[in-house]
């Protein structure tokens, strides 16, 4: 691991969804190439703190910079960093009324002014990277969800991002599909992809995470390092939690 | 009679319809006023259908106005901005609360005064039928745009596309195919109210029904022939909007976004 320049920096970040205070002090910094996997019990602010990365949700006190832009309001500033974020949702977020490789293109071509020949064939290049180049001319609505999650993955990556999001990519699929998007995701990090994943899959964070962030009722609990976070988590809470999930 | 498909069962009936009403045993039906069999008759219907181009055209244009204004005045019902939003809701509440028929004959007598603007009687009809269709049209457009999951929009910025990209290519054409039947409804409504710029003395077919019925004092025939001709044009909508939603529904099979 080489943890140098950090790419994300979030020091004190405080959000409210009007009275409740879903953000409390969040600071968080991830190096180029680290793989950091955020856990905690639902509503405790885990997919709030992604959503804030690329400025889905604005934050409201405290400080976000990615990739040396500071995150605010501006248009611009917005517009810089989410093209190099890419994020996967837990509900794929395909548009249903473009084949799969559209949705792969439209990004790059609206966006990026690529020509349509140049983003189909990167679009065929990061379809063969998830494993899924011969559903290229379907709809959406014709794949399962585990191939949804794929092309949804390789939507991102079609941006070629610096950072990718994921927000509890399995969370929505059926078990037998949930393998067949991790295994695409370890690919990922193989590859030296910067990566923050929100996810409960313990699995997947052992063997690719860098570091673990245990978040509970909107504030970072604990982090550590996968081997010692698993097998003595220092906080009461977290060990509770942990308990919970990996018993099943 | 040999077997027709069902689409044009409605059609051959309405078609049907004086004969039924005729044969009621009311001698007193004059229908040889309209009868393609004698010269007179044949005179007469050739001036009543007509009036369909002026109708046709007219509630068309009304609805490729209104259609564009209702867009524009839907965007900002759904801006995070309130101030934004307090404007549609303005707009929306004025144009739908003023009756077409005052409408009408406000923007034909009204607008040459105040603005000194003298619209012909078409123009005036195209444009009165417009405004007041696209308050409409405006919050049908809202509805269907809100009924888009949030999720497309976020998906569309991630990969980098702006409010307008997002519009274009990823809310609007997934809101359109959701709002078509309602956008349907509105035209056949509009045909229907069409009707009323005869008062101006535009030449559409219900204002030939009444000049004709002054020469030939048969109102309830010629009326029944108007009504006929409505029923027609907006049975053959109802046919064409059907067309088009089977057409846009047969590219999107299942539903990616629950």
């Amino acid at each position: 691991m080489t943890a140098t320049t950090p790419v994300i920096e979030m020091s004190d970040v405080n959000k409210w969804f009007g009275d409740f205070h879903v953000l409390k002090d969040i600071s968080l910094s991830v190096s180029t190439g680290e793989r950091i996997v955020i856990c905690g019990p639902s509503g405790s602010g885990k997919s709030t703190v992604v959503r804030c990365i690329n400025g889905l949700e604005h934050h409201q006190q405290g400080k976000i910079v990615v990739d040396g832009t500071e995150l605010t309001n501006k248009r611009q500033s917005l517009a810089k960093i989410r093209a190099e974020v890419g994020m996967v949702f837990q509900q794929f977020n395909l548009f249903p009324h473009l084949s799969v490789l559209q949705n792969l293109t439209l990004g790059p071509i609206k966006s990026r002014g690529l020509s349509k020949a140049d983003a189909e064939a990167r679009a065929m290049e990061y379809l063969e990277r998830v494993h899924i180049p011969e559903q290229a001319d379907k709809r959406p609505g014709q794949l399962s969800g585990g191939q949804q999650q794929r092309v949804a993955i390789a939507r991102s990556l079609c941006m070629e991002p610096k950072i990718m999001l994921f927000d509890e990519p399995t969370s929505a699929l059926d078990p037998e599909m949930i393998a067949e998007v991790l295994e695409v995701m370890l690919e990922l990090a193989d590859e030296g992809m910067t990566m923050i994943v929100v996810t409960h899959e313990m699995g997947f964070a052992r063997k690719a995470a860098d570091l673990m962030v245990f978040m509970d009722e909107g504030r970072i609990v604990e982090t550590g390092k996968p081997d010692v976070f698993f097998d003595a988590p220092k906080t009461e809470r977290c060990t509770q939690f942990l308990e919970q999930i990996l018993h099943h | 009679m040999i077997a027709l498909s069902t689409r044009f069962k409605w059609l051959a009936m309405c078609l049907l319809l004086p004969l039924l009403v005729s044969g009621c045993g009311n001698s007193n039906l004059k229908w040889y006023v309209v009868s393609p069999l004698t010269e007179n008759g044949r005179i007469n219907l050739k001036f009543l259908i007509a009036g369909t181009w002026n109708t046709l055209s007219m509630s068309f244009l009304a609805l490729l106005i209104s259609i564009v204004v209702g867009l524009l005045i839907a965007i900002p019902g759904i801006a995070k901005n309130r101030g934004a939003r307090k404007a549609n809701m303005f707009y929306v509440e004025i144009f739908r609360s003023i009756p077409l028929l005052p409408l009408i004959l406000w923007v034909y007598y009204g607008l040459p005064e105040i603005a000194g603007i003298q619209l012909d009687y078409f123009w005036a009809g195209v444009l009165a039928l417009a405004i007041s269709d696209s308050a409409f049209e405006a919050e049908i457009f809202r509805a269907g745009i809100q009924s888009i999951p949030r999720g497309q929009s976020e998906a569309a910025s991630t990969v980098g596309l702006n409010y307008y990209q997002n519009m274009r290519y990823v809310v609007l054409p997934q809101a359109i195919k959701r709002i078509l039947p309602a956008l349907g409804n509105q035209f056949a409504y509009m045909v229907k109210m069409s009707a009323l710029v005869s008062v101006i003395g535009l030449q559409e077919l219900t204002r030939r029904a009444n000049e004709l019925i002054v020469t030939e004092y048969r109102a309830l025939e010629i009326y029944t022939i108007l009504i006929v001709e409505y029923l027609i044009i907006i049975l053959i909508i109802g046919q064409g909007v059907r067309w088009l939603e089977r057409k846009m529904g047969s590219d999107e099979s299942g539903n990616a976004n629950q």
